[in-house]
């Protein structure tokens, strides 16, 4: 006797853990199995974009920072860099240096909560995420020394910064540069070889090369599909070119590569912050900007490799104190699109792994 | 599902967890213990320095979120305004420190305490008086470093953790 079977529809979020802030997916189940999947997000919508016209270029990098909130740092950048090339002022030497230094130890911060909540979502309950915090919280005393937060730094302007580095700052990076390695080494020995984490991500949510590039994914998605390209190398920012690194790729696309990119990136931004704060220059921090930034009618669109993948400002002024247009280009928003294709097929506890692959934030896909 | 190097992966990954045990404790027991913040904190309400303010009104313009409100009386003494109100609601404020940058007289300052519950909605708006310094709201070195480097300095995680191979 055939049994009659129906798909069934499971609602996991708005408000679930493993989503990672507020994220809606309707996963239509056969079995076990899923068979269709519908992302549903909006939930977080502040309408940041609609806001950012109605207040100063300076006004809108406290804006940023509430954009992706675990790399707060890298929003300011690519806005900051956006306004710059709108109204044709460029930084001085040093803000370039360190802003280089800024962006890269937020990409560690920002990675490791990636891989410490992308393997708590494979199960090890908490242990590897509390080490990766640890050295999180010490990158966020670095940022609290300079911009006086934890999360919203706000520490960027329109030409540099707003004020210069404290003379402890160096010498404490000196030594979190020193120590991280050891710890990178620690969490490899800790989860590299792991054999659930194996088990649970090998082969596990591949995103074939073609599609990663279709769905113009950014970032360690589409780097551990086995596409070289980060845009660091492609079009080099803040001097980028000046430092010497490797853009580490994948072969499989699945999580497991994701995951070993994100620690590999960890290494080669070290890499960059020590090149970086042996060529820092002296001299001043912000070149001679007007207290209220009117760039000339015209458009810009700059973009920066944040952690997440390429984060761009689209910006459009009418001449005035205020933008006429700010459109942001989220990494996370994007790469999101590319979940329907990689869960269907596996089981609903794969399709918790899958989506903590891909590393969102929600401020940044609603906006 | 395949397992690859049968079961050393879980006993490599469990010498780390037994190592740490034997680490010094790096967490704080928070309302016991304190840590200091940084000497730049933007913490709790504004700092205002009476006597150095004009009510030119360049923070109130230069705040994103409109939070400062500033009400001067008609008739100057002394060549300068009189503030009638200075008024903060602090729970609209996004502690992005504009206004501190933006003061061209220095008399606005970023707090450096960091507990800032209420029992009541109404407390949270700061008014005149509220927002003067004292012995209970420290003004924060943000923006002004010769006050910043007579603040204690801040504790770095980074100090209490040593790295063991």
């Amino acid at each position: 006797m055939a049994l009659k079977t129906e798909s069934f529809a499971l609602n996991i979020g708005p408000l679930h853990p493993s989503t990672h802030g507020v994220f809606r997916m309707r996963a239509v189940l056969d079995g076990e199995v899923i068979a269709n999947m519908e992302p549903v997000f909006g939930y977080l919508h502040r309408g940041i974009e609609k806001l950012a016209e109605e207040r100063t270029y300076t006004g809108v990098i406290p804006l940023t920072d509430r954009l992706d909130y675990l790399a707060s740092m890298s929003n300011n950048l690519a806005y900051v860099l956006a306004v710059e090339k709108l109204a044709e002022i460029s930084a001085p030497e040093r803000a370039t240096y360190l802003r280089v230094i800024l962006a890269e130890l937020q990409r560690i911060a920002s990675h490791l909560i990636a891989v410490g909540a992308f393997v708590n979502d494979c199960g090890a309950f908490f242990t590897p995420f509390l080490y990766m915090f640890r050295e999180r919280e010490k990158i966020l005393d670095l940022f609290e020394m300079l911009s006086g937060q934890r999360l919203l730094y706000n520490y960027m302007r329109i030409g540099g910064f707003n004020q210069d580095i404290p003379d402890e700052f160096l010498p404490a990076l000196q030594k979190f540069v020193s120590q991280m390695p050891g710890f990178i080494d620690e969490y490899d020995r800790l989860l590299a070889e792991n054999e659930i984490l194996l088990a649970r991500t090998k082969g596990v949510g591949i995103l074939p090369q073609d599609l990663a590039v279709n769905i113009s994914a950014s970032g360690p998605v589409l780097r551990a599909s086995g596409v070289k390209w980060d845009i660091r190398k492609a079009d080099p920012y803040c001097g980028y070119d000046r430092f010497e690194f490797d853009i580490p790729t994948g072969t499989a696309g699945d999580c497991y590569d994701r995951y070993r990119v994100r620690i590999e990136e960890m290494r080669q931004s070290l890499r960059i912050i020590e090149q970086a704060m042996k060529q820092l220059p002296s001299g001043a921090v912000k070149s001679t900007v007007p207290y209220l930034v009117r760039p000339p009618a015209g458009e810009a669109y700059a973009h920066i490799e944040a952690p997440k993948g390429e984060l761009g400002f689209y910006l459009v002024s009418d001449n005035s104190i205020a933008p006429y247009r700010c459109h942001i280009r989220a990494p996370s928003l994007i790469n999101l699109t590319a979940l329907r294709d990689m869960t269907v097929g596996w089981k609903v506890a794969d399709l918790i792994v899958i989506f903590g692959s891909i590393d969102i934030t929600m401020g940044e896909v609603d906006r | 599902m395949k397992f690859e190097h049968f079961g050393t992966g879980i006993i490599k990954g469990l010498a780390v967890t037994l190592r740490h045990l034997f680490r010094k404790p790096i967490t704080t027991q928070y309302p016991e213990q304190k840590l200091t913040t940084s000497r730049r904190a933007r913490g709790n309400e504004l700092v205002w320095d009476i006597t150095k303010c004009t009510a030119c009104g360049t923070c109130a313009k230069a705040c994103p979120q409109g939070v400062i409100r500033i009400v001067t009386s008609a008739k100057p003494v002394e060549n300068r305004y009189v503030v009638e109100k200075f008024e903060v609601d602090t729970g609209y404020c996004i502690f992005c420190g504009l206004c501190v940058e933006a003061c061209p007289f220095q008399s606005l300052l970023m707090g450096y305490s960091y507990e800032r519950a209420k029992y009541r909605r109404h407390e949270v708006v700061h008014t005149n008086e509220m927002l003067l310094p004292s012995a209970k709201r420290p003004a924060s070195g943000y923006m002004y470093p010769k006050l910043a480097k007579a603040l204690p300095p801040q504790t770095l995680l980074i100090e209490r953790d040593e790295v063991k191979g």
